[in-house]
């Protein structure tokens, strides 16, 4: 659980994270694309992602395809989340994004 | 080979035939699926069922590959009331030993695009998946942690 957090301390690295949640099974040359960092950078992130098991990646011919993986994430969620609270959570964020929406 | 929608790794503390036994044998299945009876134990060619813990089929599907404790491969087409009617997606589970825990990797594919289905279970495999992974680990499979009130198929 350590690397998990480690490897979401980064914001370059949960920037990473969105952009598969947004679009999964992508090419490290798609992840580059538009982003503000090096692709040696963006390599080594994904390393970090992978060794944190955060990511998983799918070899398809010659390229290597990286999937969000959200086991992890919701091991910790399961962990410090029961299952009475998270209705009520899911109602403060809800109730939350609507009024932030309103706002704008 | 269409391109994987999904791909889900865990890795379990326990061996590769166990965590085999645990995915095709309903009877334990039963204990951390959230109630469901998946029975996937055949040959290719035979059929992978799962009841819901209403008593409800809720598949019928063939298995296409079996090659325990390592490979498994069947059609995943839920037959819960009020899903939309579409073809047989495909899930494959791989099983690696790796420093006395086995990596399991879930990768579901096969969707039609635009797939409604592939919608409705991005939040499933997950729940299962920790849950399958407690259980082997404590003998205890998790709460299922969605609201009903949001997967109204799985009553």
């Amino acid at each position: 659980m350590d690397e998990v957090f480690r490897a979401l301390a980064d914001g370059s690295r949960r920037e990473l994270l969105d952009r598969l949640r947004a679009g999964n099974g992508q090419t490290l040359g798609d992840l580059c694309d538009r982003l503000n960092m090096t692709r040696q950078a963006v390599s080594k992130h994904l390393g970090i992602l992978e060794e944190a098991n955060l990511i998983a990646t799918v070899k398809r011919g010659r390229e290597k395809l990286h999937y969000l993986n959200p086991v992890p994430i919701h091991e910790i969620g399961e962990r410090w989340i029961g299952k009475f609270e998270r209705s009520r959570l899911q109602a403060l964020s809800d109730m939350k994004k609507a009024l932030e929406a309103r706002g704008e | 080979m269409s391109k994987p929608k999904f791909v889900y790794v865990t890795f379990i503390r326990a061996t590769p035939e166990k965590v085999w036994e645990a995915i095709t044998s309903s009877d334990l299945t039963e204990k951390y699926w959230f109630g469901y009876r998946v029975s996937a134990e055949g040959k290719p060619g035979d059929r992978i069922t799962a009841m819901s813990p209403a008593g409800q089929k809720a598949h019928d599907d063939p298995i296409l590959e079996s090659d325990p404790p390592r490979r498994l491969v069947y059609g995943w087409k839920p037959l819960y009331k009020d899903v939309p009617n579409e073809r047989a997606s495909r899930v494959t589970f791989e099983l690696k030993s790796i420093k006395g825990q086995t990596r399991l990797t879930v990768t579901h594919d096969d969707f039609d695009e635009g797939s409604r289905i592939f919608e409705m279970i991005s939040s499933g495999w997950p729940a299962v998946l920790s849950s399958l992974k407690s259980f082997l680990e404590t003998g205890q499979g998790l709460e299922p942690t969605w609201v009903e009130e949001e997967k109204p198929w799985l009553k």
